[in-house]
């Protein structure tokens, strides 16, 4: 098992016969033949999108023009968004009125007031949103969705949940490196408002036996770890209880500066590093100061 | 980006709401005449920078016992007199910084009977994903100080983004703000308009420190703080015009032409990272080995070799700089095209400072094989611990 995708996952692509898209894609497909169903474009339904694999042979998709047509024609039960941020949300709620099941927006630069409309369309809808400005989800060598590079990852044992894509990135490697692999690793994002939260992506990996153990990785700005770490602690009260890695980026931002990501910003004195990592360590996470060391900090905790 | 608070002023003005006559100076000779067209008796000179505690500032250039950064004139000597001093000069104040503003612009304004302050803002409240309202019967003060010590002071709203502002919502504020008679009339429609000019105007934020209960018992607001949200900027090109550059970093404001996310900082390393959570710990990193960041920088998920090149001329084109380290974790980002750019921006403008380089993930072999084949000094690292400690090392820092 594994959380949110696996191999029986079928994925739409809206914007797919963009660069990013197209890139991404073919990408996707080439890695352990990520289930890649079709393109959504309104203005191309009807056309053939080719791709180029890695190992030099081509896939054609389907393009439909409603993200509804492309899963009654394939059934698809996951789309990845790929539309530039003026249509990420429209994109996002078309999905929602189809009733995609998962919706994983990679797209950055998504304006927050379209973010609070979409919040409310998904909060009556069976839909779950990840990100968007994220990296995406992948379950190793099953299923690939969003632009995490695939070559670092490899099957195993611990969940990684995080704001911040490169870092994911960071704490694969690691993982991999330690021997350990990865279940799933599922990117939240860095906006300030977003589809899924920490919270839940643990509760996740807490009900799923194939994950073992778990990192988190957060940044400065917002509550959300804070939330984490206590959601964490009365979990163990009830006996649910994994070994649990972390990390905070930006002990070293300026108060008041917004650092890149939309959602990492300290403000009014609230979302500094030192308060989160004081909380995920109160909840028995072994936060690493070293980016380099998160993979280290979960060999030492799995070592008790 | 924010705007300054006459702005801030004239975009609520249109909107109808009760703000104050007033008249923005850019230069000493204007002041007479601003004040004729008020006409008095009560004059209020504010200083037009992008930063509180204003009132209680000081101006660097004065003495430690001239007046703040907001003024009364009781005459229009006076207000000649203060404009005369505050213009140019720069202000402290405990969000400046050490070093201040310079007061380039200042906002004249018609004086209020003022029989209470209030607290009122709209934010993005992220923890409910919702816009809320934020108020307090504790006007005129920080909000902060008023959140520590009396919480039970402050009211929060989330409203509904599909009913937007309700009577009901409207009414809670009104309680909330212990508003009775003319004050609540006002208040019903003023609180739904400024939801309305917050969601129009994609703002971030609409602080209004204080809003106040004037004697005639009406609403006014005295103070007003926007920001607007970066990245719906694209649907307000009118907003655009409102930018002040004076009030940015150089290095910031070339970095935002090439959608660098940039922040500069006083240490002596420059950084060039890929995603905002790895240039915040590459910062973190350089610190923990003893070092100092000279800058945050993320060249962001789409970034081709023309982005790099700039971000690269940005970071050396800093004094301070005395090493620089390039971190590339490739996702979006190929390392190949981090690579080129590299390449590049060295040959395009030279390298005197040391420059340590870490590559992995997408196209990492062909990258670090550009890197390597070229006859640029350039160290290469292996992880991001290994390049940290490089780069303090080469630019004389605390070793590990």
């Amino acid at each position: 098992m594994s959380i949110l995708v696996d191999k029986n996952t079928k994925v739409l692509v809206q914007g797919l016969t963009g660069k990013t898209g197209t890139f991404h894609t073919e990408q996707a497909l080439s890695y352990f033949g990520t289930k890649m169903v079709g393109g959504v474009h309104p203005k191309k339904g009807g056309e053939t999108w080719t791709g180029h694999l890695e190992d030099g042979s081509s896939a054609d998709l389907p393009v439909f023009a409603t993200v509804a047509e492309g899963k009654e024609a394939t059934g698809a039960n996951a789309s990845v968004v790929y539309v530039p941020p003026a249509g990420a949300a429209a994109a996002i709620i078309e999905a929602i009125d189809a009733e995609i099941p998962l919706i994983v927006c990679i797209t950055e630069g998504v304006p927050v007031l379209d973010m609070v409309k979409v919040k409310a369309r998904l909060e009556k809808s069976n839909s779950r949103l990840i990100g968007p400005n994220c990296p995406g989800v992948l379950t190793p060598e099953e299923c690939k969705i969003g632009i995490m590079p695939g070559n670092i990852f490899k099957k195993g044992s611990v969940g990684i949940v995080s704001r911040s894509g490169t870092l994911t990135y960071e704490a694969v490697f690691q993982t991999t490196n330690a021997g350990l692999g990865q279940s799933t690793a599922v990117g939240i994002g860095g906006d300030p408002v977003k589809g899924t939260e920490f919270i839940d992506v643990l509760e996740m990996y807490l009900a799923d036996p194939e994950t073992e153990s778990m990192i988190m990785i957060g940044e400065i700005g917002g509550t959300a770890e804070e939330d984490a770490a206590q959601f964490l602690i009365d979990e163990a009260k009830k006996g649910r209880k994994k070994p649990t890695a972390g990390f905070i980026a930006g002990l070293t931002a300026p108060p008041g500066r917004t650092m890149g990501h939309a959602g990492a910003v300290i403000s009014g004195g609230k979302g500094g590093a030192e308060d989160k990592i004081a909380a995920m360590e109160a909840a028995g996470i072994a936060v690493s100061r070293s980016p380099a060391r998160i993979g280290d900090a979960l060999v030492n905790k799995l070592k008790g | 980006m924010n705007i300054h608070e006459y702005q801030a002023k004239a975009l609520l003005k249109d909107y109808g709401l009760p703000v104050a006559k007033g008249v923005p100076i850019f230069e000493a000779g204007e002041a007479r005449k601003a004040a004729e067209q008020l006409g008095g008796p009560l004059w209020v000179v504010k200083s037009q920078i992008h930063a509180g505690g204003r009132g209680k500032g000081k101006f660097k250039e004065l003495g430690p016992d001239a007046k703040g950064g907001v003024r009364l004139a009781f005459s229009m000597d006076e207000v000649d007199a203060n404009v005369a001093e505050m213009l140019g000069n720069t202000l402290v104040t405990k969000q400046t910084g050490p070093d201040g503003k310079q007061v380039n612009r200042l906002y004249l304004e018609d004086g209020a009977d003022i029989d209470r302050e209030l607290y009122l803002s709209i934010l993005v409240d992220r923890s409910t994903g919702k816009v809320a309202f934020v108020a307090s019967t504790e006007g005129g003060m920080d909000i902060e100080t008023v959140a520590e010590e009396t919480p039970e002071k402050i009211l929060t709203l989330p409203i509904d983004p599909e009913a937007g502002v309700t009577e009901a919502d409207a009414a809670k504020l009104c309680d909330g703000l212990k508003l009775g008679g003319a004050a609540r009339e006002d208040g019903m429609t003023i609180f739904p308009t400024l939801y309305k000019a917050f969601v129009e105007k994609d703002m971030s934020l609409l602080e209004i420190n204080p809003l106040i209960v004037m004697k005639d018992g009406h609403l006014r607001v005295l103070d007003a703080k926007v920001s607007f949200d970066n990245n719906a900027m694209f649907r307000h090109p009118d907003l655009a015009e409102l930018r002040d550059l004076l009030e940015e970093d150089e290095k910031e404001i070339e970095a935002s032409k090439y959608d660098l996310a940039y922040v500069a900082l006083d240490g002596n390393i420059g950084c060039m990272v890929n995603g905002a959570g790895l240039a915040m710990s590459t910062m973190d990193i350089i610190k923990l080995y003893g070092a100092e960041p000279a800058n945050f920088l993320d060249v962001g998920g789409g970034a081709n070799a023309e982005k790099v090149t700039a971000a690269f001329k940005i970071i050396t084109a800093d004094p301070n700089v005395k090493g620089i380290l390039v971190n590339i974790f490739g996702g979006i980002m190929r390392c190949d095209v981090i690579a080129e750019g590299v390449l590049r921006a060295v040959k395009e403008v030279g390298l005197s400072v040391p420059l340590v380089v870490r590559l992995e993930g997408t196209k990492v072999a062909e990258g670090k094989k550009m890197i390597d084949e070229s006859d640029l000094d350039v160290i290469s690292a292996d992880d991001l611990d290994d390049a940290a400690q490089k780069i303090v090392k080469a630019v004389g820092g605390a070793a590990a």
